[in-house]
């Protein structure tokens, strides 16, 4: 790999720092939370993708998949949730979400 | 010497825009910011030498996960104004933890070394010889498939149940009822009348079903 990979882990600890930043500034609107785990998953894959590159190993590159896979199906029933929750609530506050129970 | 300049120019720019992502007043503009963002961890991705995943990054996550965030955002009508406040009140302990999150990973990436039998130790090298799309394809259909197979059931179980959950049933649209339908006999729905020249028939009371 052309890049060493300690430039890598970096960019990507950035970025997961932003995301878990995120999580903690918009304690309130769920979407912008979604979108800051969104985040933190990517910088995982980074990390995969870095530490594939910089060892020659093919099984970095099959999990970051996997990830993907699973973070498009988070997103995908999150905001069907958030969907359905807007419909009989009218907001969106994180507060409120504990009404959810039963 | 080129590909050092990309990396700094493709991971500032990620960095830049993720940060935009959190801190941005309009959800519309930060879901297009995370479109930039993922943008440039696929060409981050390029720059590893994994180009089917840098391709898969732009489909799935620009084209598929982001365009769902942007339609979510635009379809709901929410006060995003009334969802910020807070916002200075959180950030000295959000910043306090992300400090202390990005120092102890910063030490432990400076403080470490790969193990010198990691080499040694790989599963599946990269091949040489063939391109990142052929070798990822022949090792997920052959060493990967059961989990590879399961990944598609995962995605099956969430478009299920992103129907269910956000499938309401209309009570007053028309519905095709086919059981009705195939139980009519043309006694019950035709009459003959004769009708005298130039007089007329009175018409049949309309029953439940023809309304």
């Amino acid at each position: 790999m052309l890049i060493p990979l300690s430039h890598y882990l970096f960019v990507a600890g950035l970025l997961l720092v932003i995301g878990v930043f995120g999580i903690f500034m918009n304690r309130k609107n769920i979407i912008i939370i979604m979108m800051s785990i969104e985040l933190i998953l990517l910088a995982a894959n980074i990390n995969f993708v870095a530490f594939s590159g910089a060892l020659h190993d093919m099984v970095g590159q099959v999990f970051t998949m996997f990830v993907l896979t699973v973070a498009a199906a988070e997103s995908a029933i999150g905001l069907a949730i958030l969907v359905i929750y807007f419909r009989n609530r009218g907001s969106i506050e994180v507060e409120d979400v504990t009404l959810m129970k039963g | 010497m080129i590909p050092n300049l990309l990396f700094d120019v493709f991971s500032f720019i990620l960095l830049g825009s993720a940060a935009m992502v959190v801190t941005s007043r309009n959800p519309v503009h930060a879901v297009l910011f995370l479109i930039l963002a993922f943008i440039n961890a696929a060409a981050l991705f390029l720059l590893a030498g994994a180009e089917f995943l840098a391709m898969i990054l732009v489909i799935v996550y620009v084209g598929a996960v982001a365009v769902l965030f942007l339609f979510v955002v635009m379809m709901l009508d929410v006060n995003f104004a009334a969802l910020r406040e807070g916002f200075q009140r959180y950030a000295p302990i959000g910043a306090l933890v992300a400090l202390i999150l990005f120092v102890e990973l910063a030490l432990f990436v400076t403080g470490s070394t790969i193990a010198p039998g990691a080499a040694a130790a790989r599963l599946f090298p990269t091949p040489d010889t063939i391109t990142n799309s052929q070798a990822l394809g022949s090792l997920i259909y052959t060493n990967y498939l059961v989990l590879f197979q399961l990944s598609g059931v995962i995605l099956l179980v969430a478009m299920i149940g992103a129907i269910v959950l956000t499938h309401r049933d209309r009570k007053r649209a028309k519905r095709q009822n086919l059981d009705v339908q195939h139980a009519r006999v043309p006694a019950e729905t035709l009459t003959m009348v004769s009708a005298k020249l130039g007089a007329g028939a009175p018409m049949p009371k309309p029953n439940k079903e023809t309304l």
